[in-house]
């Protein structure tokens, strides 16, 4: 029953990564860039959350809205402030533009919130279920990550397939230049892009801290890159490809954990994300690109 | 007739020449003790931390790669190195033969491994390549944390599981203790080594980029296909560049790795990747001397900024998303450029006007 159990644990935590995945895919696929403060802007769900719950003492569900709000609206704040200034810059000085706004908001953090590790109190509030007499108990975090997961994850591929501002967007991801001539506001689908995908990693971050609930200034940074891991995984700019990235990524830390070795965990997360790549360069569900000439 | 020295030659030997004029200034600094203790820690580092960032443009300048693996190459340089010192502590005394051989075993160490992990990885390109060699640096990083190395009378002993698990005799002694790291490293490193490796990496890189090999190189660069048909082997320029790349990590590695009394895995993480390929980018990606300013400016300014203390990191994170967006878009950037051509204007006219100005003033 321990294998159970660790399953369990591993699809719930795959499941956070999926939706912090979901979240790289859709700016990757869009904007084209690595946005390294995406697991930062997880980290900023937690504190909002943590903020409104604990310092303020409002209720859950408000808390809940005010995180996805804040996160939301910052995703926008930084895209409008530091990526698109370099919409046409090359792909490495976006990427340490990330990654400087990924310095700022862990230190920006470590000021407001000090050194000192936050104990996140959970925003769930779902009774544990019991199978096989007690054997094998399901958390109630982790019903709500695998259900909020199937629920995003679900609700983005029909808002991507079958709305205006969706079309829009894959639009923008084919071809930038071309969306353009066919009048869609490319730069609005670029903020609405980076909303959606922030407001997704305020969710993850509320996810994580209920499960693992330890808060500091770099609670996002692995997790974000651990997701990224996933997206590439499953295939970039692919959202079934993201869950399924995630949730393979969650089950081989957990198992790797309880039957390897507690240290080697994360070793063998890149390890077989390695060994995709080398057999599909472009993930499970990648597309293939042909290069031109 | 005056021979004319051709514009990379000529590139290259004034960065030798600002090189040698650093290092006497410092060395001037430190015989009348003008410098504080916590700078004369960071001499070491920084041209640590130059020779990262000159090796990484390597990868990333010449060969046009994004690698985020370089912190890895550093760790296995680094644990290789000490691994031997350790070993060979008792029977070479002559530290300075020890510690050529030290940086000889790291700088080959690591190479190999770039080998080994170059055939697969280089495959792949752009964003593919970087989160994989980030993959990498993180693997190297997790086994060397778990990694317990001990030895005794019998030999060798290497387990993955714990101290215990070793089965060391009484007489044994540990020399890497799992997440605790290294101890006991003979403290080899000083700033006047480190500035000589420092320079032969740079003497190193501006003749491998100048060679028929880097030449190459930079074609692949430019065009992969078009290099590939005009029959160059793109996986071996690739592999030779990389192992290049990871040999000088290695060696800066050993030299990090013997400037420390103990040493964790733990700081090799993909933030000292990340770290050096912000030195690349900000000297300016294919400028080798760009690279060492910007890896010694960007060390020192968190210290220079210890005034402002809580501030400090923000204000670099500050300093970096401003640096990259005046350099890259094209609005500002001209901006800037039009208003330093005015400001040259000025200057030279100011000259051209000569004596009478001064006299004036």
């Amino acid at each position: 029953m321990a294998f159970l159990d660790y399953l369990i644990n591993g699809i719930s935590l795959g499941s956070i990564y999926a939706v912090i995945a979901l979240g790289y895919t859709l700016v990757y696929g869009i904007a084209k860039m690595l946005n390294f403060a995406h697991g930062d802007i997880i980290m900023v769900g937690g504190y909002a959350v943590f903020t409104a719950m604990v310092t303020w003492g409002w209720s859950t569900w408000v808390a809940m809205l005010f995180a996805v709000v804040v996160c939301t609206l910052l995703g926008i704040t930084i895209e409008k402030v530091a990526y698109k200034p370099l919409r046409k810059a090359s792909s490495l000085s976006v990427l340490i533009t990330a990654i400087g706004v990924s310095y700022f908001l862990q230190n920006l953090a470590l000021l407001i919130f000090d050194e000192k590790p936050k104990v996140f109190t959970s925003v769930v509030n779902i009774p544990k279920i019991n199978l096989f007499d007690g054997k094998v108990v399901i958390k109630g975090e982790t019903t709500a990550a695998i259900l909020v997961s199937v629920v995003i994850v679900v609700g983005l591929s029909l808002f991507i397939n079958h709305t205006q501002k969706g079309r829009a967007m894959l639009a923008v991801s084919e071809d930038k230049d071309a969306a353009q001539l066919m009048g869609i506001n490319v730069n609005s689908t670029i903020s609405l892009t980076f909303a959606i995908g922030s407001g997704l990693a305020a969710v993850a971050g509320m996810l994580l801290c209920s499960s693992y609930p330890t808060l500091t200034n770099t609670t996002g940074a692995m997790p974000g890159i651990k997701a990224f891991v996933a997206a590439v995984f499953g295939g970039i700019g692919s959202i079934p490809g993201a869950m399924i990235g995630g949730i393979l990524i969650g089950v081989i830390e957990i198992l790797g954990r309880a039957y390897i070795s507690p240290q080697l965990a994360d070793a063998m997360v890149f390890a077989v994300l390695i060994l995709v790549l080398m057999i599909k360069p472009t993930g499970i569900l990648g597309k293939k690109i042909n290069e031109k000439v | 007739m005056k021979k004319k020295l051709n514009p990379q030659t000529r590139k290259s030997f004034i960065t030798y020449g600002l090189l040698m004029i650093v290092f006497i200034a410092v060395e001037i600094l430190l015989s009348t003790g003008s410098i504080s203790s916590m700078m004369q820690g960071l001499l070491v580092p920084i041209c640590v931390y130059s020779i990262l960032a000159v090796s990484l443009n390597l990868t990333v300048g010449i060969l046009g790669e994004l690698s985020l693996g370089q912190a890895g190459f550093m760790c296995v340089g680094a644990y290789a190195s000490a691994i031997f010192s350790n070993l060979v502590k008792e029977s070479i005394t002559q530290p300075m033969i020890r510690f050529t051989l030290a940086i000889l075993v790291g700088g080959v160490v690591a190479a190999l491994f770039g080998i080994i992990i170059g055939i697969p990885v280089l495959r792949l390109r752009g964003d593919y390549l970087a989160i994989v060699t980030l993959a990498f640096g993180e693997i190297i990083k997790n086994v060397f944390a778990a990694l317990y190395i001990g030895y005794d009378s019998a030999g060798l002993h290497i387990s993955l599981k714990s101290q215990g698990d070793l089965g060391l005799k009484p007489d044994g002694k540990m020399i890497i203790n799992g997440a605790l790291g290294i101890s006991g490293t003979p403290n080899d490193s000083t700033f006047e080594i480190a500035f000589v490796i420092l320079f032969i990496s740079v003497i190193i890189i501006y003749n491998f980029v100048h060679s028929r090999t880097g030449r190459a190189v930079m074609s692949i660069r430019d065009n992969r296909i078009a290099a590939e048909s005009v029959g160059l082997n793109i996986t071996k320029y690739k592999l030779i560049t990389f192992a290049l790349t990871a040999f000088l990590a290695g060696v800066a590695g050993t030299l990090y790795s013997h400037n420390f009394y103990s040493l964790q895995a733990s700081k090799f993480d993909y933030n000292l990747s990340i770290l050096i390929l912000v030195f690349v980018v900000l000297g300016g990606i294919g400028n080798i001397r760009g690279s060492i300013i910007a890896a010694a400016v960007l060390t020192l300014l968190p210290e220079l900024l210890r005034s402002i203390n809580n501030y400090r990191m923000l204000f670099y994170a500050v300093i970096l998303i401003v640096m990259m967006i005046c350099t890259s878009n094209e609005t500002i950037r001209s901006f800037f450029i039009r208003n330093f051509e005015k400001l040259k204007g000025l200057i030279f006219k100011k000259k051209s006007d000569g004596a009478a100005v001064k006299e004036a003033e």
